[in-house]
């Protein structure tokens, strides 16, 4: 049998994928917006609807971005309202490990949990820089080297937390007037280098055990905590060789943490432009880009990269000259992007020669530099596409990132979904009852000892 | 002329107030991690035309005990986040308000901001939510903060909410402009840093979430000592209070006002609300005792214990609505007993009385409860309240 795509929704937002000008595109924070892409998902059997998560308005040169979308809602809150209008979509938030104690987090996710009926998701990243700490009262600067100890230890100390009750406690007999069978459930006592804590957990075990755990990031040592401990993994590789170099390397990384291949599933994020022709699709993929990276985009983007003002810069001509500014970070604060680029003089040298060979102009090349891995042309050819990467294992499904809100899945929904099915490659009803079980992920080991019975 | 109409809160708490209210036949406790229980609920007190419901939180499990966790198996123990529930609950309702219980003492009001503002807008301007401090050392462990300084905690309360209200005000109404000739998505200038700077607290802004329908959601407070009275007065729109006669009622609300004229804000309109733990109906004082006999104890509770019929319990309403509460919040000592008791027989009394509406109006919570939208407190155009 062949094997099987998993599909899932990323809201847009914050970056410049948003086509906020099309009079499609409405709000970007109203409730509706999300219910609207979660039926959406869900009436296209999608595993789950993920929502990212921002602690600090982006800066550029000092003042707020402007040209994105600014401004999200919270995501607990969200997801928790959206297992109101769904039955079976997964619900997965990024929460950050930096600037949240394990305890509320667990208990957050669990509730989630309990109140979505077994769909939370948990996407554990990290964030290091004291530019997002000054918005909180425990600051938060974290050295680079430290990032994924951090979050590792608080995933450790979260789930000690979600195994501290085994799940068979409370039995509510009115009769006998026992509610729970065990006075010490909940109980814990964690202590390593970032956490020491100890007391009672306060909810009961939710109905996936813990929260599906999903991690993003790809340096060596993000590859190995997922290896370790995520459920998936979200990546950026888009090309087919990308994908499946990235893919067999996470996969051959388990077996040392005692884990299946089956036990981590791979998700690139990704884009999909249809039309009824390859051609027609392709013109409308490039209207779309050029909506995406207008000339002042582009400029401030470059400004990302060289690290300097830019303005004056004609942003449909040549790429600077110049080389980027020594220094990390100091024209844009809070964004993710800038850091992907360690050696910002490497990077310019081969813009400035990929310009050259295609002869491209600035606001060009950033829509070529920027492109996220497309699927583009008829629905036919999409769905042969996304099933190859799949089959030829550079991947175990997808992310999609829409460029419209709230619309945007519609008709993937519509014209690729029922073609999918028909190659016998996607499901037609949902099998299961929880994410976990949707996913395919093998049933959770049994709660490990308690630190009481362990101590 | 016609008696003002009165304030009707519930407060929602596991199986009910009492402790062993899970053990009453009506009663399920098996449910009470399940979201449809609390929709059940939260529906049944929209039925009965209720301003809102609050939902009680704790970063711990319940006791018996003041100074953290017993080793009980006989009552309810464990409990979900209020703020989830809440948002659980928001798209199944349609008028009723949604007010979270939210301890403040080990969260950082950057979330809490944000959390708020996001069950507004799922609600469409339903939302408030009600700070609690925790002096519990054992609550405290759970976050490796080993030094909890009782006596500062109000203080500390004071200042969580002063920053959670800068950052709803942090985005002006009209930010976002999706200005296509200039590219903007927002107007910058609409946008502020509050700088905040205390004792506990150093927080830039803005916020992450736009402000919200209601502009500055419902900030409560259950106040039950002279501390309690300040804070309540200095940062809430509504107190909750604990009077157990109507000359307390009188006193209570009077040193309320007192304290709000010492914070400066005699023109705000400040809610006193007074609560009360009820059992009703005719069997109510037989049922208490039975509960209390299963319980092992006499419930006791900071607020008074009422026990009676509906019809008392109106008699009540109304002589401390005229020592100056302008509403009540209503505890139920047994779900669904209680709670049904209240929108089915407290309210249809209430309405005959001309005390209480017949039906919701369209607002904002806010709106229903009299207060004004606010303007942000940095708009730099036409100022002034509206």
């Amino acid at each position: 049998m062949s094997k099987q795509i998993h599909l899932a929704a990323h809201f847009p937002g914050v970056n410049n994928t948003t086509v906020w000008s099309d009079p499609r595109s409405l709000s970007q924070i109203e409730f509706s917006s999300f219910e609207h892409l979660a039926r959406t998902a869900e009436r296209a059997k999608f595993d789950f609807l993920f929502l990212a998560e921002g602690l600090r308005l982006r800066e550029q040169g000092g003042e707020i971005y402007d040209l994105d979308v600014v401004g999200r809602p919270d995501t607990f809150t969200v997801l928790a309202g959206l297992a109101a209008v769904t039955e079976h979509l997964g619900l997965a938030g990024t929460i950050n490990s930096t600037f949240n104690e394990p305890y509320e987090v667990a208990r957050q996710f669990a509730s989630l949990d309990h109140l979505s009926g077994g769909r939370a998701a948990w996407n554990v990243v990290t964030s290091w820089d004291a530019f997002t700490g000054e918005n909180f009262r425990r600051g938060g600067f974290l050295p680079e080297d430290q990032r994924y100890e951090r979050a590792e230890r608080f995933l450790r100390t979260a789930w000690e937390l979600f195994d501290s009750w085994r799940g068979d406690e409370i039995v509510a007999d009115k009769e006998a007037g026992v509610f729970l069978t065990d006075p010490l459930a909940g109980s814990f006592a964690h202590r390593d280098a970032h956490f020491d804590i100890a007391g009672r957990f306060n909810v009961p075990r939710s109905p996936q055990g813990r929260p599906v755990i999903f991690q993003a990031g790809d340096s060596d040592a993000g590859r190995e905590f997922a290896a370790s401990a995520a459920d998936a993994i979200f990546t950026g590789h888009g090309t087919l060789q990308a994908g499946k170099d990235f893919y067999a390397d996470v996969k051959r990384r388990l077996p040392g943490h005692g884990r299946s291949r089956e036990e981590l599933l791979v998700f690139p994020a990704t884009t999909v432009v249809l039309g009824d022709t390859d051609a027609e699709a392709h013109e409308h993929a490039a209207h779309i880009r050029r909506q995406q990276v207008s000339g002042q985009t582009a400029i401030r983007f470059l400004e990302q990269l060289w690290n300097r003002d830019l303005s004056a810069l004609d942003p449909d001509g040549p790429l600077p000259d110049f080389d980027p500014e020594p220094g990390e970070n100091t024209i844009a604060k809070g964004r993710a992007s800038v850091r992907r680029h360690r050696d910002p003089v490497a990077t310019a040298r081969q813009w400035r020669e990929l310009a050259e060979a295609k002869q491209l102009s600035i606001r060009e090349l950033i829509i070529e530099v920027t492109a996220r891995q497309s699927f583009i042309g008829t629905a036919s050819r999409v769905a042969a596409e996304m099933n190859r990467f799949v089959q030829e294992d550079a991947c175990d499904g997808f992310i999609l990132v829409p460029h419209l809100t709230p619309g945007g899945l519609d008709e993937f929904a519509d014209a690729v979904v029922p073609l999918l099915q028909e190659r016998g490659v996607y499901r037609t009803e949902y099998p299961g009852g929880t994410l976990r079980d949707n996913l395919g992920l093998p049933p959770l080991r049994n709660p490990r000892r308690s630190n009481r019975n362990a101590s | 002329m016609a008696p003002p109409e009165l304030h009707l809160a519930v407060a929602l708490d596991g199986a009910g107030w009492h402790p062993a209210a899970w053990r009453r036949p009506q009663a399920r406790p098996a449910e009470l991690f399940s979201a449809r229980y609390w929709v059940d609920l939260a529906l049944e007190a929209e039925r009965g035309l209720l301003d809102l419901i609050t939902f009680e939180d704790a970063l711990g499990p319940q006791s018996s005990r003041d100074d953290g966790p017993d080793d009980r198996t006989d009552q309810v123990r464990g409990r979900l986040d209020a703020g989830l529930i809440a948002a659980r609950v928001a798209p199944r309702t349609q008028r009723i308000g949604l007010v979270p219980g939210v301890v403040i003492t080990h969260t950082e009001p950057f979330h809490i901001s944000k959390a708020v503002a996001s069950l507004d807008y799922i609600s469409n301007g339903r939302a408030g939510w009600q700070p609690k401090v925790s002096g519990l050392r054992s609550e405290a462990a759970h976050f490796g903060r080993r030094e909890v300084h009782t006596a500062e905690l109000f203080d500390e309360a004071a200042d969580h909410v002063e920053v959670v209200r800068r950052l709803w005000d942090s985005w002006e109404d009209d930010a976002e402009i999706r200005d296509v000739a200039t590219g903007r998505f927002i107007d910058r200038a609409k946008l502020h840093y509050i700088d905040f700077a205390g004792k506990w607290f150093d927080v830039k802004g803005p916020s992450i979430t736009p402000r919200p329908p209601q502009g500055q959601p419902l900030v409560t407070a259950l106040a039950t000592d002279s501390a309690g009275h300040r804070f309540a007065a200095r940062a809430a729109d509504v107190v909750f209070t604990t009077p157990h006669d109507v000359e307390q009622a009188r006193l209570v609300e009077s040193r309320i006002r007192a304290e709000q004229a010492e914070a400066g804000r005699e023109q705000d309109r400040l809610h006193v609300f007074g609560d009360i733990a009820v059992f009703l109906g005719a069997d109510a004082a037989d049922r208490k005792a039975g509960l209390d006999e299963l319980d092992g104890a006499e419930y006791t509770s900071d607020a008074p214990v009422f026990t009676g019929t509906a019809a008392e319990l109106a008699d009540r309403l109304q002589a401390w609505s005229a020592a100056g509460l302008t509403g009540f919040r209503l505890r139920p000592g047994a779900i669904p007993e209680d709670l049904t008791a209240i929108t089915r027989e407290l309210v249809p009394e209430l309405q005959r009385r001309g005390l209480f509406r017949t039906s919701y109006d369209t607002g904002s919570l806010r709106g229903r409860l009299g207060l004004p939208r606010p303007a942000s407190r940095y708009a730099t155009t036409s100022g002034g309240r509206p």
